[in-house]
């Protein structure tokens, strides 16, 4: 009955995967409520704030950029740019060629997912493994991220103990120490082997060119010790202007993401090892991608790149509990997808992604807990409009036409006759139109009575009877 | 959220805003608003040309449509006086959405002027009258659903505040009371599937602490409750918050009102 694709995608939901999706996202949104307001009890100003400095770098990324390029150079630093995916993943090839690696240890990052990063270095012959936990059971599995924290959270853990019984990690074991050590060990033998590094980042601060990246596993740690050359790939968005706007940041990446008042591992990475030192990567490139986000910084939805990819939004999302973040057929999920995704696919990508940003009652609660408070519903509509501008029928899927509403609307004497006229309704079989808005409404639901016309009548006779 | 100072006096006139949902299924809530601005001893006006307020052409991406719609009602509503409307997603259709739509528009202004004399009613009785307390007495529990469109606005908490001091009425808190109910105007019709478990979910954490009767600023958020309850045989009692304070309304409550703020 229902054409949308993402209410089709959530009724089709195996309902393992939906409960799995819904207790995870509902488990983080009352954790970041619990933690961050404890321990802030004006976290709503700090949100404010904070969306105040990362939109300030926006409006003038040109020249946080620049900064960010020379600070980067002058700690030891050699910085690429990379305009679009393709570009991005040929920047990596070529450094990894340069300096003979062959297996690369890779952290999770959502812009290397964007770019299809893994693919791309595995078509050129590269061995690249995944260290983060749950990123490593989706490569494994073939599968993609369904959140950008928890890219496993419709998952459970007997899934995840048969993927590994399938893969040759062990005979069926779903507790999660065996699985993680099974993991651990895997993956040690990697980190050793491994000559170069991959992560993405979580801010670089324009001023000491110092890059923060943030794990609960410590893998990067891990994977930076091991290797000779380390690769960030990091979305132009991801600069801040000072250090110091790193407090602000950290202290509300960790609690919307995860409930944790700072992740396990937080690292500040200036440079590549410096002299003397005992272990660390030797060359520490940057490679800084564009991929048509200075086309959304143009758009009139600019705000969307402040995004620090905490996760919450898609966490206390009511569409995207019901749905799962696969449901959103792009790399982003959830409210922040529903809005980045259509816009990251360009002209020619929009039309395909135009149902995403109806996915939506427009409840408002992603922008409540947006730690960047990214006007999120704002944006929906915005590109809602887009849609119907552009005539998309993906975009108007099952929504009832308004011009003829709005015809009537300006009339208000054919309103009020149709309001009242309207009120034959309460003969009609209605309940049993299998078809159209009604149809739909009353599938589930009873319509209340149509009382058209009273409220105006009583009005009016009681000014009468005040005469 | 609309900053603004409340009023030094109650305004003499205001003007109401029925909604499209009043005028067609509600015309209890609309009445009780009357009756209690009245009882407070100002002048309802009610324009007879008035129709809607835009919302459905907005959310549903149409916005030329919309600002159609949003044009006839600056001038149904021209003036200055207060325009005073029995629902949060009206209200913010006015004070916000409106705004958005009219960006780049020549009478973008007269929207924003339009949009700051708009009042959901709960938010004008108690920031901007200031009436803090409503003497009436009710015996029952109460769960107060807060519509997503009320959310960052003085609506919520002038619901439990004023309906907090009814004497005998238990206000009782439901779990996951952030989350939206799953109407969501179009929303409802094409996301069929979504819009009923999310308004199944509600109705169970409703339920759960038994209530005598729900409440909400919006009578949307109530239609689609109620209505997915029933047909799934369950009885869920729900009425708009100003029906409570109308029904409480005597003399001496009046006066005390009146007299205190």
């Amino acid at each position: 009955m229902s054409s949308q694709i993402i209410d089709q995608f959530a009724a089709d939901l195996d309902g393992e995967v939906r409960t799995s999706v819904r207790s995870g996202s509902a488990a983080g949104t009352d954790k970041r409520h619990k933690v961050l307001f404890e321990d802030f009890p004006e976290a709503d100003r700090m949100r404010e704030l904070a969306g105040k400095v990362k939109q300030h770098t926006l409006d003038h990324l040109d020249k946080y950029l620049e900064q960010a390029e020379a600070a980067l150079k002058a700690n030891g630093a050699k910085v690429h740019f990379a305009w679009d995916a393709k570009a991005a993943c040929d920047e990596v090839e070529a450094i990894l060629r340069q300096s003979n690696a062959k297996t690369v240890t890779k952290s999770k990052s959502m812009v290397s997912e964007e770019v299809g990063l893994n693919d791309s270095l595995a078509e050129r012959g590269f061995d690249v493994v995944e260290t983060d936990l749950g990123e490593f059971i989706l490569q494994l599995d073939g599968d993609h991220p369904s959140h950008v924290v928890k890219p496993i959270i419709h998952k459970n853990r007997s899934e995840i103990a048969r993927t590994f019984e399938k893969h040759g990690l062990g005979e069926y074991n779903d507790e999660p120490e065996t699985i993680t050590r099974r993991a651990r060990q895997f993956m040690r033998k990697k980190y050793l082997q491994a000559e170069a590094t991959i992560t993405g980042a979580n801010f670089v601060s324009a001023e000491s060119g110092r890059m923060c990246v943030v794990t609960n596993e410590g893998n990067s740690r891990f994977g930076l010790a091991g290797s000779r050359v380390h690769i960030a790939l990091v979305g132009i968005e991801k600069i801040v202007p000072r250090d110091i706007d790193l407090s602000l940041l950290l202290n509300l990446l960790g609690r919307s993401a995860t409930g944790q008042a700072l992740t396990v591992y937080t690292e500040f990475i200036a440079g590549p090892k410096a002299e003397g030192a005992v272990s660390g990567p030797e060359e520490f490139h940057v490679v800084f991608v564009n991929n048509r986000r200075t086309e959304v910084l143009a758009s009139n939805c600019r705000e969307i790149l402040r995004c620090i990819r905490c996760g919450a939004c898609m966490n206390v999302c009511p569409v995207y509990r019901q749905a799962s973040g696969h449901a959103y057929r792009s790399v982003y999920p959830g409210p922040l997808g529903a809005v980045l995704s259509p816009l990251l696919a360009g002209a020619e990508g929009f039309p395909e992604l135009a149902d995403l940003p109806k996915a939506s009652s427009l409840c408002g609660a992603c922008n409540e807990v947006c730690p960047v408070d990214i006007p999120i519903p704002d944006l929906l509509l915005k590109l809602r409009d887009r849609g119907k501008q552009e005539h998309n029928a993906q975009a108007a899927a099952d929504t009832p036409p308004m011009g003829a509403w709005a015809w009537v609307a300006q009339s208000p004497a054919l309103w009020r006759a149709s309001l009242k006229s309207a009120n034959m309704l309460n003969l009609l079989p209605y309940e049993k139109i299998p078809f159209g808005p009604l149809g739909r409404w009353t599938r589930d639901r009873t319509l209340p009575a149509w009382r058209g016309g009273k409220f105006r009548s009583w009005a009016k006779n009681r000014k009468k009877a005040a005469k | 959220m609309l900053d603004r100072p409340p009023f030094p006096r109650p305004p003499e006139r205001v003007l109401f805003m029925a909604t499209c949902l009043c005028d067609a299924f509600f015309d209890e809530a609309a009445k009780a608003s009357v009756e209690v601005l009245e009882g407070l001893g100002i002048e309802v006006v009610i324009p007879q040309a008035q129709t809607c307020c835009g919302q459905p052409a907005f959310n549903g991406g149409d916005w030329k449509s919309s600002r159609a719609v949003v044009r006839h009602t600056l001038e149904v509503f021209a003036g200055d006086d207060p325009i005073i409307v029995p629902s949060g997603s009206c209200g913010a259709m006015m004070f916000h959405g409106a705004p958005l739509e009219f960006e780049k528009e020549k009478d973008l202004d007269l929207v924003k002027q339009t949009g700051a004399r708009t009042w959901e009613i709960f938010d004008f009785l108690y920031r901007g009258l200031g009436i803090r307390e409503w003497t009436g007495s009710w015996k029952g529990k109460i769960a107060v659903h807060s519509s997503c469109h009320t959310r960052g606005t003085g609506t919520p908490e002038a619901i439990r505040s004023l309906l907090g001091t009814i004497e005998g009425l238990e206000l009782v808190d439901f779990a996951e009371p952030e989350q939206c109910c799953g109407f969501g105007g179009t929303f409802s019709v094409a996301f069929p599937n979504i819009s009923r478990n999310m308004g199944t979910l509600k109705i169970g954490n409703v339920l759960e602490t038994q209530p005598d009767l729900l409440v909400s600023g919006d009578m949307s958020c109530l239609m689609h409750l109620k209505g997915l309850a029933e047909k799934s045989g369950r009885s869920l009692p729900a009425k708009h918050a100003i029906e409570l304070l109308r029904d409480t309304m005597n003399e001496s409550s009046l006066s005390y009102v009146l007299a205190n703020h």
